[in-house]
Order: C-alpha cells, then structure tokens, then sequence
C-alpha cells in the first residue's frame, strides 16, 4: 500500500521504529514491534484491556492511531515494572490476588497507575471511575479495588520517604 | 472482608505448611508485569493470517459459494471451502475415558448444503497479512437462500415446525421419577405452581479464541492455543484424517474460559489450513466473531409446581424442563443431565418427577458454561422457595431450613453424597452478614435476597474420568511437577504446585509446574465440570506422597529412627520431635541420588467408576460429590426508573479445604459479578437467531462501576473428595447469585419478574401490571 510510513514510537524510554499504513492502530503497531504485553480485547474501546499512557494519560490503544502517537511518551506495562523490580501497583496485585486470567491486567494495571497519578490518594468513586472503562471478567473486581488501594498507600509511602 | 471457619469433623491430615495460605501465586508476576505469553502473543517466521467466513443469515441453503475473487487477490495463500473437505463431521461430544460416543453429533466443518445459524462458517481464508485477509473475506460471494427456521425451543417442538435436527427436534430427554407424586399432591395444604426463564449468556472471556498451527518435521501437527481441554488432539485428528498422534495441542496460560473455551473452538481451522499450505498460520477471533463463534448458556423454560403443607414441609415436586439447544448438539445432554439432577436443589424431597428436554432450533448452538444447567435449575429452585414461603405465610429462611437435605441424606438420584452438607450453616451466615437493613427513601426501595445451592464437582462418573501427574525433586531440592492440566486463570497450576511443595518439604518458589501439552505432560483431563484441584489435585497429592515415602524412608535410616518420625518442611529434613536433629532437604536429596532411590513418580488419579442413570427413574450416582452454600445480596430499587443496584453480596460457601484462600476468594468474588450480569444486565438480542448485541458496548458486563465489594465467607468441613478433603468452588461460586438478587428484586418491589435478565424495562412492566394501569406510556 502506498500511504505507509516509517515512524518513529517512543516506548518505555526506548525509540523504536516501524512502517505503518495510516490505518494502522497504535495497539496493532505495538503488538507489530513486540510489544506484545499490550493486549486486545474488543478492537472497539469496550474492553480497556489494550490500555497504555500516551504522555502520561491512559487511553485505549486500539482507538489510537499509530501516527498520532509519533513524538509521545508511551508506557506499556512493561515499562512500569520488571519480574525483578515490580512497579508498588504491580506488586500489590501480584500479592493480593487481582491478576486471575491476567488478561485484562495489562491494561488494569496501566489505568490504576493513572489513577493514584492524578489522585495520590484516591477515593473508591475515583477508583471505580478510573477503572471504569476496564472489564474484567474473573475477579468481581474486589480484589482490584482493594489492591490500588494498597498500591496508593505504598507510593504515599515512599514518597514521604516512609 | 473475610472470615474462614474451620468447624472440621476431622482434624486436618497434615500439619500445613505451605497448603491452606493465600500464598501469592506461581503465576501471578508474570502476570502483573506483562511477561506472560498468552496463546496469541507467539508468532513464527512466514507465518500466514487467517479469518473465518461466516453466513450472515440463521437457517438458508446454500446455493453458490465462490472464492475465486478472494483466491485471486494478491497475498491470499489459500481459501478453502467446504467442495474441498472430504464430506467429515466434527465429533461434538466429550466421550471422558471410555471411548464411546453419543450418536449424532457431528458438526459439519464448513457449510456444505445447510446453514442452521447465524454465523456458521462457510470458508477459510489464509493470507500473507491480516489486512489482505480482511480484504479477502470481503471478496468471497455467497449465495444463501432462506429457509424457515425456528428460534424457540417450545415452538420447535410443535408438529409441523422447521425441523433442525431430525427426526423432532429433540436431542435429548432425561426423567427421574422417586417416590409417589400424587400421593405428594394428594397430602400438600397448598400447592404453588410457576414459570421461570433465564436466558442466553455470553462467556465473555476478555482473551478472544486465538491458536498458532504448524507442522512440524515428524509431520505432527501442532496448535498453540487457548483452550480449556487439550485432549481435543484426537477429535481433531479424527476430523483431519490423521492418526491421534499426529496432532499436538501446546496450551498457554488462558485469558478466561468458563466453559466457552470447553468445546473446539479455532483448533480445526488451523490444522487445515496449515496442513494444506505447509506455512504455519494464526487465527485470532474478533470480539464479534468470538460473539457467534463458540457456543452460549442453554436458555430454559423451567416450570416448577410444589407441594407443601401449612407447616412448610415439601410434600412433592413436579419439575418440567426445556432447553434451548441451538442449531447442533454439542454437550446438550450432559447440561440437561446436570440440570435435572439439581432440580430439587438442596431440598428433601422424596416425591419427585422431574422431565427435562433440549430442544434443537436455528438459534446459536449452546454448550458448557459454569454451572452446567445445574445454575439455571438453581434460578428456578430458589425463587420457587421465595414463592411458596410468600404462598404459605412462613418466612423464607425457615421454609429452608426445614427442607435442607442433610449430611447423609439421598439426594435426588438417590444417591447419598458422600461430604458433609452445609448448606444451613451457609446460608445462616451469609445471612447474618447482611448486616443492619439499609434504609430505603424516595423511589428507591430496598430487598434482600438468598441462593442455596447443590453443585457437582468433578465430572459425571459414567465418563469414567481420570487424570495423571508426575512430580519429581531435582538434585538441587526443586520441584518439577508435569501434569497436562489447562490453567484458566484460576490458579489452578499454582494449586498443584502448592500441594507439590506441602508433600515435599519446600516452597512455592521451589517448584516449576509444566502444564498443558498434550504430547509431553501426562495427560489430566480438561479444566472444566470443576474438577481440576479434585482430579488432578488428588494425582500431584499421590504422586508427590509417594516420592515423600521413598526420601522419608532413606532420612529415617540416616537418623535412625522410624520413617513416621520423620517431617519436612522449609527446605529441612528433621526428626518431628526433636528438630535439632535435622539435614537440609537438598542433602537427603543428593544422598537419594547417589545411591539410585527413584526421586519422581507419575501417578493417575481415578473418580468413582459408575454405570449411566437409570432410563426410566434417573436414580444412581451422577457425580464423584457436592459442593453445598449460599449467597446473599442486598439491593436498591429505584422503582420509578427500574434500575436496580446491588448494594450488599455476601457469599458463605463450603469449599471443604482451602488449598489458596486468596485464590478461593477470587473465584467467589468472579463468580458473584458473573451472577449479577445474568440477573440483572447481560442480555443477548437475537432477530431470526441474528445476534444483534455482538460487542461489549452493546452486551452488558458489570463494570468497576457495578460491583458492591463481595464480602467472602469461607467454611472448611474438610469432608471433599479433594486433596486434603478440598471440595471445589470454580462453579458453585456462580451458581446461587442470580436467584439471590432475584428474590432481592422481588423482596423490595413486592413483585417477581418471572424472567431474567431483570432488566430496568421489565421491573419498570411488572410494576405496571401489578399497579393495574397496564400501559407503560401512562403516567405512574
């Protein structure tokens, strides 16, 4: 096809380069590149599940073009966090039990991290809201709440050097 | 948020170390850090992209299929049609261990001559990237001519309609007669007599059926893919036309399953097509394909007509089935079978005549999905009890506990389970914990609900099931265990590791579960009828106990004392009453090794072997045992709208012994927002057996938005046929949510709604009804 272009992501602190037609979603374009931590669920923005930051906002990637997204900062959820260095919000769902199938968790994960940004300690309406646009289908989301709760408490923490 | 009650009738057989802790799980780091490969993440070199061409119309004859545009385009490999398959069908059946299959129930692989649902395949496209295959799938022409079909069960059975399945329609009718009926009648002070019907239901798993096939250099073909049953390697075979070893199923850890991922899903396709073109292939459903590609919860008509007398005592119970198989059989029967053995619930009753049928139409086929027809027996059974409490002036807890059937009593197949029965002690404190009453104000009005259940764990036992785990300990003191168990986000390889650990002495990051190959992990049966932790829980147990005995053995000889003296935990080998006298596992372990002591075992692990039910009376065992709880809810009305919020959720359940009570919890938690969304949202549209509600936007899930917190309370009667007396709760967690919230519903506005879902426009109707004003555009 002719209306392809090489661009240029910025992806978890990395450059990373890729030809992509104008149709071609961000969500699509990540998987292409290996990013394959980015899931898909619905190709609609129903489900959340393909959630990543664009400059520090949690959108759904598979309602994002891929050329849009050239110059922006991306974070998947693999760039929160290692196995070896878990990011807090990473670690209290690995010990609390929110991650059942896991497959919704990426993107979970990446919109809980949105939430205690803009709310260092936030509410359960704003957990709720902020977790809104993310189904998951295994945990009744009890455990979810619960486990952004502690993440939020643990970054509060940390930050007053706690 | 939780309570856990350990009221053993037994003490515990072991003193746990590692068993019965919400340990965080084997599988949960990957997990929170995007490591984990899920079976649509693994990609190879020339790999092809393939898509599903799908008819557009329920019930047609195909006239003309051409794919000679879509061949031609650029980049297409191959597009196969039905002209191009030997004339084979798809076994639809799970023929267990015995070998035997029902009669008639194939699948054709791709529409030959009839369509008998919306969104039957009809051909295969394969192509060089996925846009060019999306392309090809707009270029193939197919020409369908309707034919009359037929999209309610109770029509279907009518003479003269559409026939879908011949000779009537009916795949399958199931009886249990016990006692006597009349005289039941005859001695009842009142009798109470409704209809209830729940609905279609969409598993929703967030991970969309996806596989990867190739073959390889000893011309196996293999599939990665996500599944709930691995052993599906030799009805594929059989439908390919290759011997049962030449076809490998490698799993991956499953993004959701509940049932939906039970049957066959892309697995055919892409042996075909990998086959045919030699290229490795993908095929991930979109979220719509995944909508009409596997198949739904059986819709029933369930009318139940109950005897009791003044003092509440159930005299007799007449309970007619009808199930909506949809356009093939798939595992119709075995619902239908579950929902008839529940039919009582967890009741007494001795004067029983339950007749269940599954009914073929052209609407989707319908097949497992947790609970099994056992959780749509229970929608009716709990609401009739609401029912005939209301009908006889007793509070409905009482009429309850006055019919509980009890530890050692015949269920309804006569059988007696062989667990302790706990339903009273259940429902007693899920109850309770509802708490202070809140108080209602303005339109907004407020109910309460309960559920009790009976469910089985483990599959019926006329299938003969088995399940085979080896363990084994490494030079190093690690754990391996293999066994072919599927994971479908449970936690059910932790599970396994957990038990491996607590035999062996060690810890949960000392051992490495590999799972879900059917070529190289011994084979476990399918993760599903909530058998994984019974079946393959029971086989690591065996396995890893007697690789114990055999280390426990040389330990005892190098502290001179009697093996039964002889613990280990921690990674420590030591004399149990004086642990200073100890070595570290890891040295009895080389020990074992230098001198040829066999370090690993595989093991199988058999259910009870039974005959099939009686035909004429349905009695016998139908199941290894019963898991037995309850759930309760609280809810706001708002009667003026229609909406309905569930504000409390309590579960209470009997899970026998935790192995991992975080992981108990999460299932609880699951099942209760699978429950509500059946209740109260989750409703699939079909014109003509066309789904028009085929995305999340338009199918309702509860949201973050919609979940109270679900408050869990966990008994352990320790009384399962389980490791470690484990009962199950992958199911039963499901089963009682939905009675319960439609009781809630019915307690708070005075008025039941007979079907589910219970949608704001149908309480919105049945108020009217009731209100007498009959037209929903009059003023309230």
């Amino acid at each position: 096809m002719s209306n392809e272009r090489t661009i240029t992501l910025r992806v978890n602190g990395r450059e990373e380069r890729g030809r992509f037609p104008a149709h071609r979603t961000l969500l699509e374009a990540l998987r292409e590149i290996g990013h394959m931590e980015v899931k898909c669920g619905c190709e609609k923005g129903d489900c959340g599940a393909c959630a990543v930051l664009v400059d520090g906002m949690a959108v759904d990637s598979c309602l994002t073009l891929a050329w849009t997204a050239e110059g922006a900062e991306i974070t998947t959820v693999r760039g929160l966090g290692d196995l070896e260095s878990l990011h807090p919000v990473q670690q209290a769902f690995a010990d609390g039990g929110a991650a059942q199938c896991g497959y919704c968790i990426p993107g979970i994960v990446i919109a809980a991290k949105a939430i205690i940004d803009e709310h260092p300690e936030p509410t359960e309406d704003d957990v709720r809201l902020g977790l809104s646009g993310n189904l998951c289908r295994c945990t009744g989301y009890t455990k979810v709440f619960e486990a952004v709760s502690e993440a939020a408490a643990v970054i509060r923490a940390g930050r007053s050097g706690q | 948020m939780t309570g856990i009650t350990s009221e053993a009738p037994s003490r515990p057989n072991v003193r746990f170390r590692q068993v019965g802790r919400p340990l965080t799980r084997t599988d949960a780091p990957g997990k929170v850090a995007g490591r984990t490969p899920y079976a649509g993440d693994y990609v190879m070199p020339d790999m092809l992209h393939m898509r599903v061409v799908r008819a557009d119309v329920a019930s047609a004859r195909l006239v003309r299929l051409d794919v000679s545009r879509a061949r031609a385009l650029q980049g297409v490999a191959c597009a196969l049609t039905a002209a191009d398959l030997p004339d084979r069908a798809v076994s639809t059946d799970i023929p267990g261990q015995v070998g035997r299959k029902r009669l008639d129930t194939g699948q054709q692989i791709l529409v030959r001559e009839r369509v008998r649902y919306f969104g039957e395949p009809l051909a295969l496209i394969a192509a060089e990237t996925r846009d060019v295959a999306d392309h090809a799938l707009e270029l193939v022409e197919a020409e369908l001519e309707p034919i009359p079909g037929v999209y309610d069960p109770v029509e279907a059975m009518q003479p003269g309609a559409p026939i879908v399945t011949e000779p009537d329609n009916i795949v399958a009718e199931r009886r249990i007669r016990k006692g006597d009926v009349e005289a039941g009648f005859a001695e009842a002070d009142v009798i109470v007599e409704n209809t209830f019907r729940t609905p279609f239901q969409e598993h929703a798993f967030l991970e969309p059926e996806v596989g990867l096939a190739w073959v390889d250099e000893n011309d196996v073909v293999n599939i990665r893919v996500s599944t709930q049953v691995i052993e599906h390697f030799r009805p594929i075979a059989d439908a390919i036309g290759v011997p049962h070893n030449k076809v490998r199923i490698r799993g991956a850890l499953v993004g959701g399953g509940f049932g939906g991922k039970e049957d066959l899903t892309v697995e055919i396709y892409l042996a075909l097509l990998a086959r045919r073109t030699g290229r490795p292939v993908r095929l991930e459903y979109t979220r719509e394909d995944s909508f009409v590609g596997h198949g739904k919860r059986h819709p029933f008509v369930l009318t139940y007509r109950t005897g009791v007398t003044r003092d509440g005592r159930i005299t007799a119970l007449d309970v007619r089935m009808v199930a909506d198989s949809g356009a093939y059989v798939f595992l119709s029967p075995y619902v239908l079978l579950y929902a008839l053995v529940a039919a009582p619930g967890p009741y007494r009753v001795d004067n029983l005549d339950v007749f269940a049928r599954a009914v073929a139409t052209n609407n989707m086929f319908t097949s497992a999905f947790r609970g099994f027809g056992a959780l749509q027996a229970c929608a009716a059974y709990e609401q009739q009890m609401d029912e005939v409490a209301k009908a006889i002036g007793l509070d409905r807890m009482e009429l309850r506990r006055r019919n509980f059937l009890k530890t050692g009593e015949p269920m309804s197949t006569g059988f007696v389970p062989p667990s302790a029965i706990w339903t009273d002690r259940c429902a007693e404190r899920a109850w309770a914990a509802l708490g202070e009453p809140t108080p209602a104000r303005g339109p907004i009005r407020i109910g309460r609900g309960i559920g009790c259940y009976q469910q089985s764990y483990g599959r019926l036992t006329f299938l003969h099931d088995t399940s085979e785990a080896w363990v084994g300990v490494e030079m190093d003191g690690t754990v391996v265990v293999r066994s072919g168990v599927t994971d479908i986000g449970a936690g059910q390889v932790s599970a396994l590791g957990q038990i491996a650990v607590e035999a062996l002495g060690t810890t949960l990051d000392n051992v490495v579960v590999y799972n879900s190959d059917s070529a190289v992990t011994p084979l476990a049966g399918t993760t599903t009828a909530t058998r994984a932790l019974y079946m393959t829980g029971n086989a690591v147990k065996q396995a890893a106990e007697a690789v114990r005995a055999r280390l426990v053995e040389r330990a005892a000889r190098a502290f001179g004392v009697a093996p039964d003296d002889v613990d280990m935990g921690f990674n420590e080998v030591f004399v149990a009453e004086r642990p200073d006298r100890s070595m570290p596992l890891v040295e009895l372990v080389r020990i074992c090794g230098a001198e040829g002591i066999h370090r690993s075992e595989l093991a199988m692990f058999r259910a009870p072997f039974t005959d099939f039910l009686d035909p004429e009376t349905g009695q016998g065992q139908a199941h290894p045992d019963y898991a037995y709880g309850a759930h309760a809810v609280e809810v706001a009305v708002d009667v003026d709208t229609g909406e309905v919020e569930v504000l409390k959720s309590v579960a209470a359940h009997d899970v026998g012994q935790c192995i991992n009570p975080a992981a108990v919890e999460g299932q609880i938690q699951g099942g209760a927002q699978n429950g509500q969304g059946y209740a109260l949202s989750e409703e699939m549209l079909y014109e003509e057996g066309r789904l028009i509600t085929p995305s999340f936007s338009e199918y309702l899930m509860p949201t973050a938005m919609d979940m109270p917190k679900v408050e869990c309370i966990i008994l352990e009667s320790r009384s399962g046929v389980g490791p470690y007396g484990a009962k199950g709760i992958g199911e039963p967690a499901m089963t009682p949510v939905a009675p319960a919230i439609a009781n809630a519903v019915a307690d708070a506005i005075g008025v039941r709604v007979f079907e589910m879902p219970i949608t704001p426009e149908r309480i919105v109707r049945a108020l009217k009804r009731r209100d007498g004003t009959g037209r929903l555009d009059s003023p309230a």
